[in-house]
């Protein structure tokens, strides 16, 4: 598939998809945390998590209509405001949710994975009835739009930079927050040995409320992230959460480097395969070598190792 | 100080403990002795929380503790020492000690409990998983004194150590128990570790205590006869 092209041409085009991913690298690498810290700490997979993202997306809309028809003025600084926004939005849903439905459950892990999938139902149906079933799209700042040209062939957009580093900043947040942080020792705790957290005087409960908290509005901030690469309609977090999973069975669960080094590789050999196949063709060989590797090491690309 | 009336622990239908009654008195350390299935760990457990209790209550200081959650009961002066020792594997010595802490709310790791376990400032920054068993025991006692406790309970100690070593953990446990004027509640299988390390033995016999002696009147015959399968 590479004959029709020179050498320079390929080493552009593979540059140029490679910039074209981190976009979407972005996406997958604050919807895998999210979903990684969740399931790390509780055991809960959240069948949801898509539409928490969704969630994150509509209120980056709102804000930027908001902006626009209020404080045109202030349009250029919106995208932070609304990455704020989003991140408090699914946060309060998060915690309202496991407070409602997740913490009466947690003895009953497989009945979890069908309530927030049930959740995820009556959230996309609560977006079709409060939005419209209509696709919105998100207007950028003139500042993000465009690229920069690095050489003759290669542009980089400026958004993809600009997302990829909001979510880099965010994983690098999550990581000082879990390992150099008093609340984060106590999940570390939780996650290892829940019955002894709670014998060495951790109020587990608590734990599990602010966590899903905070993994729901990480998924926010990817909704945020999410307006640039796609456009948002209430089902739209479905087509993500299948990726996610891969990303953090691959990456290897509980391993923050291992989640955003299996973002990356996905997500680049995915942009880069679309450009020579079709996309779901490009899909099938991700899936067939995501696949074969966890075949040869079914703990993940990642993963600690200690004597038990 | 620890005042246990009619507790009752079930697992399901089966009653493992049954109107139990017991006090513990200030700065005194009690051995619970009985073969393995007699009701040990599971009376540990529901006096830590892990495991609710049925009916009864647990008083200390004239606080029940049986209606509270085992983070409460941690908080209210309860430090437990785990079957197996239980320290989180993946985590540091250092923070290991420091979960601990989220019982007393105190920020740093009261130098006392380095005095008390140097091999674990040595170690801090290991992982616990990388430590010996007698190594990991120590860091579960340490992780328990860090929530300052008024009760220490240890759930079989000398599992899995050496001789040498369980004549020093005997010796450490009368050293806290001096030094924290706390009293400790240890359940064990081991008679000579019993022997130095109680003030009083009580014998556990499918949930019921059974047998009673002080210190200076413990007949190593009869508890040997209890503890021999």
């Amino acid at each position: 598939m590479f004959a029709d092209y020179s050498a320079a041409e390929l080493t552009s085009i593979f540059a140029m998809q490679g910039f074209a991913g981190l976009s979407l690298f972005s996406v997958f690498v604050l919807m895998a945390l999210g979903l990684a810290i969740i399931f790390g700490q509780m055991g809960v997979i959240n069948m949801a998590h898509g539409e928490f993202m969704i969630l994150g997306a509509y209120v980056t809309w709102l804000t930027s209509g908001f902006f626009s028809s209020h404080l045109p003025g202030l349009f250029a600084a919106y995208f932070p405001v609304a990455i704020l926004l989003a991140f408090l939005a699914s946060a309060l849903l998060g915690g309202a949710v496991e407070w409602l439905l997740i913490r009466h459950l947690y003895k009953r892990p497989l009945d979890t994975l069908l309530a927030t999938w049930g959740l995820s139902l009556i959230l996309q149906q609560a977006y079709r009835s409060i939005f419209g079933a209509r696709e919105v799209g998100v207007r950028m700042p003139d500042w993000m739009m465009g690229s920069y040209a690095i050489t003759d062939m290669i542009e980089v957009p400026i958004n993809g930079l600009f997302v990829m580093g909001i979510s880099l900043l965010t994983a690098l947040g999550v990581y000082l927050l879990m390992y150099r942080s008093t609340w984060g020792r106590k999940v570390r705790a939780v996650v290892q040995n829940r019955p002894m957290a709670g014998a060495v005087g951790i109020n587990t409960q608590q734990v599990d409320r602010v966590t899903f908290a905070l993994g729901c509005g990480i998924a926010g901030i990817a909704g945020s992230a999410f307006t640039m690469i796609g456009s948002t309609g209430p089902t739209a977090g479905q087509l993500y959460i299948v990726d996610t999973f891969l990303v953090v069975v691959f990456g290897g669960a509980q391993s923050l480097l291992g989640t955003i080094a299996s973002a990356f590789t996905i997500s680049q050999a995915q942009s880069t395969m679309e450009f020579f196949l079709s996309g779901s063709m490009a899909k099938v060989y991700t899936l067939l070598v995501v696949v074969g590797i966890l075949m040869v090491r079914p703990q993940g690309l990642f993963a600690s190792r200690i004597r038990h | 100080m620890l005042d246990i009336s009619g507790l009752c622990v079930s697992y399901g239908e089966s009653r493992i403990i049954n109107d139990l009654n017991m006090r513990i008195g200030e700065n005194e350390i009690v051995a619970i002795v009985g073969r393995n299935g007699m009701g040990k760990t599971t009376l540990m457990k529901s006096l830590v929380g892990m495991h609710p209790s049925s009916a009864g209550s647990i008083r200390l200081d004239e606080r029940d503790l049986a209606p509270l959650q085992s983070y409460q009961r941690v908080r209210a002066g309860i430090g437990f020492v785990p079957q197996g020792r239980m320290i989180f594997s993946t985590m540091t010595v250092r923070e290991n000690i420091e979960t601990g802490l989220s019982a007393s709310g105190e920020k740093r790791i009261p130098e006392h409990l380095y005095e008390l376990f140097p091999v674990l400032k040595d170690m801090r920054s290991r992982r616990g998983g990388n430590l010996s068993g007698g190594q990991q025991q120590q860091l579960a006692i340490a992780r328990a004194l860090a929530g300052r406790p008024k009760v220490l309970l240890l759930d079989e100690p000398t599992e899995g150590i050496q001789p040498s070593i369980i004549h020093e953990l005997a010796r450490t446990l009368r050293r806290i128990r001096d030094e924290h004027g706390l009293s400790i509640i240890v359940s064990e299988q081991v008679l000579s570790f019993v022997l130095d390390v109680a003030d009083r033995v009580l014998v556990m016999e499918k949930g019921v205590l059974v047998h009673e002696a002080e210190r200076a009147a413990i007949d190593e015959q009869v508890i040997a006869g209890f503890l021999s399968v």
